[in-house]
């Protein structure tokens, strides 16, 4: 089932919490809305779901599943799944209850025989691996467990849209890791649409066939991940996806300089910020014509596949941030104190705060 | 090691107060009850028990607890349900005003009725040219009953609503239950026990009601007399023995109202525990 927002806006009060919205979530897609807290992400899933209504503006918004107008459609009657940030399950239910709750509040006439309904939960159960936790209350049950009975809970009654609020927010990062992949599976298999809210930008881009990345009631971008990382539509989104160095100074006859630090631009007279990702930043023993930027490590964390090192100098109001492969790490023989020079891969620019990137490359 | 305050001097100390505190305040009052009621024996405490006026008064006493426990019991869940479930202009100004009940005192509670509902209060004198007689009669009595226990049931519910939200019934919702099954299912078993708590202080304060009672009821032997008024009348007439077998009585009601008090504390606190 696919979903057409038109003109979507909400206030709560005198605050502004969405801006009138468009946005077109297609059949099957997984679909992640990416944002800082505040961003209006959540109210906009509260929207689709129907748990809150939109402003009611001269121009009224239209919701559409499919090619059905469910504006004015109650919740209940929408056919979503909807999985609530800390689960809310019911705590004086076992786990069969939970999810055969959707099954059993249903008209009569539509409600499957209690045998039906039986083996529907169980097939569920099994889906999510907790058959033989049956008869347990959620209190007993892990952080992860819950999450998998929520969702079961909701899938019990085979909605067209699954929608989930900070699905993985409050689990490890272990259990995390593990559900999404669950998650983007059980998606696959069962081929339903689905809008996921999320804070976390590593699992926004891991998840989602397309993220809506959001900051203060606006839509900033709607692309694939590979799109959204690489050819961001402004500064937020850039800054939002991942961790950033400034490299700020005055641009003098193609040399940009700041404090001590300098670096060969090709860019006209005038104050700069340059913005790098950590991956785009080289650590070299020695400067080059084309740069001088000393820095110092002052701190060293391996992590997985790269070693995260932090970088600080005079000339830098916030430390750098670099990531090295493993062999680098050993040729170099980085240690904290030992004095470097930085040497940028690329760097981005930003004209102003809505334009898109200008990126340069530089031979480092 | 030792925990902090956990000294055996200061143990014995604070045990001791307690236990002494409590027995002179609490248990010997009660135990002087008792006593008093039985002093001349268990055939004059029953004969004033049997007396027509003692069980009209336990009837009058029981049948208005019997009526209030329902009304209050409705008004409060919808008043909790209203204040925790939607947000309006006035909420807080509603909060505040559930408490007037705890706030006023009994007896001005039942002067403002006196005054409103009176044969020549505001409303009264309207009902009067319908023969309608709500002051010194049961209805009265009921009304002022209901206006000073009112606040117990919501009371006991907001906190409780305003910590559990209302995402369990925002999920129940969305997987299609409607309004009546939405309560009976989701939100009634969260509150149950707060529920029943807020009856049993209901029904405790309105059987020993005296103050706006008192007012409104003019106290007609065999008519419009409450166990307390009764006992009072008896106490003035210098019926000791009968005064102490109507208090006796009151106390037993308050005794059996503990009892089950304690007992749902107790399940609830097992079921908690297995859970």
């Amino acid at each position: 089932m696919s979903i057409h927002l038109y003109n979507i806006g909400k206030h709560f009060g005198a605050t502004r919490a969405l801006e009138p919205i468009n946005l077109d979530i297609h059949e099957g897609e997984l679909v992640g809305l990416l944002g800082p807290s505040g961003s209006g992400k959540t109210t906009l899933l509260r929207i689709i779901a129907g748990l809150e209504n939109a402003d009611r503006a001269r121009e009224p918004g239209k919701i559409l599943f499919g090619k059905c107008d469910v504006t004015n459609v109650h919740v209940r009657d929408r056919r979503i799944g909807f999985v609530f940030q800390h689960y809310a399950l019911f705590r004086h239910m076992t786990v069969y209850d939970n999810v055969a709750f959707g099954l059993t509040v249903m008209p009569r006439k539509r409600r499957p025989s209690s045998s039906g309904i039986r083996s529907r939960v169980f097939r569920l159960l099994e889906m999510v691996k907790l058959e033989h936790l049956a008869n347990r209350y959620p209190a007993q049950l892990s952080g992860g467990q819950q999450q998998r009975v929520s969702l079961a809970r909701a899938l019990a009654v085979e909605p067209d849209v699954l929608l989930l609020d900070e699905p993985f927010g409050a689990l490890d990062a272990k259990v995390r890791q593990e559900l999404r992949r669950w998650l983007r599976h059980l998606h696959d298999e069962l081929n339903f649409t689905s809008v996921f809210v999320t804070h976390d930008q590593e699992e926004a881009l891991e998840l989602s066939d397309r993220v809506v990345v959001m900051s203060d009631g606006r839509i900033e971008q709607i692309d694939s991940p590979e799109t959204l990382y690489r050819v961001p539509k402004n500064r937020f989104v850039f800054e939002f996806l991942g961790d950033v160095n400034h490299l700020e100074g005055r641009v003098q006859d193609g040399v940009l300089t700041c404090g001590d630090a300098r670096l060969n631009v090709d860019l006209p007279n005038g104050h700069e910020e340059l913005l790098l990702r950590p991956h785009e930043v080289r650590l070299a023993e020695a400067p080059s014509i084309e740069s001088h930027l000393p820095v110092t490590i002052t701190a060293i964390s391996p992590v997985g596949a790269e070693v995260r090192v932090e970088l600080q100098a005079d000339w830098l109001a916030k430390p750098w941030l670099a990531t090295v492969r493993h062999a680098d790490f050993e040729r170099l023989a980085l240690c904290r104190g030992l004095r470097l020079y930085a040497h940028p891969r690329q760097w981005h620019r930003f004209k102003d705060k809505n334009s898109t990137a200008e990126i340069a490359a530089r031979a480092a | 090691m030792r925990r902090i305050g956990d000294a055996p001097a200061v143990r014995r100390v604070l045990i001791g107060a307690a236990v002494v505190l409590s027995a002179l305040f609490l248990l010997l009052p009660l135990v002087a009850i008792f006593a008093q009621a039985f002093s001349q024996g268990v055939g004059v405490f029953w004969g004033n028990v049997s007396n027509t006026y003692t069980l009209h008064a336990i009837a009058l006493t029981l049948g208005v607890a019997l009526f209030t426990i329902p009304i209050c019991l409705v008004f409060g869940v919808a008043l909790a349900w209203l204040v925790t479930r939607f947000s309006f202009p006035g909420r807080r100004l509603l909060q505040t005003l559930i408490d007037i009940p705890f706030a006023v005192s009994p007896v001005v509670a039942g002067l403002i009725y006196l005054l409103l509902y009176g044969r020549n209060g505001w409303v009264g004198t309207w009902l009067d040219s319908y023969d309608i007689q709500l002051m010194f009669a049961w209805p009265g009595i009921l009304m002022v009953t209901v206006f000073v226990t009112c606040p117990f049931v919501a009371r006991e519910l907001i906190p409780l609503m305003q910590a559990q939200g209302s995402r369990e019934e925002e999920a129940a919702v969305t997987l299609g239950a409607r309004g009546w099954t939405l309560f009976r299912r989701v939100t009634l078993p969260n509150i149950r026990w707060a529920l029943l708590y807020g009856v049993i202080l209901t029904n405790a304060r309105a059987v020993g009601e005296f103050g706006a009672v008192s007012v409104v009821s003019g106290a007609i032997r065999g008519k419009t007399n409450t166990l307390p008024l009764h006992l009072e009348q008896l106490y003035q007439d210098y019926n000791t023995v009968g005064a102490f077998a109507s208090a006796s009585l009151l106390a037993l009601i308050a005794l059996l109202t503990l009892a089950a008090k304690a007992s749902l504390e107790w399940r609830a606190s097992r079921r908690e525990a297995f859970i």
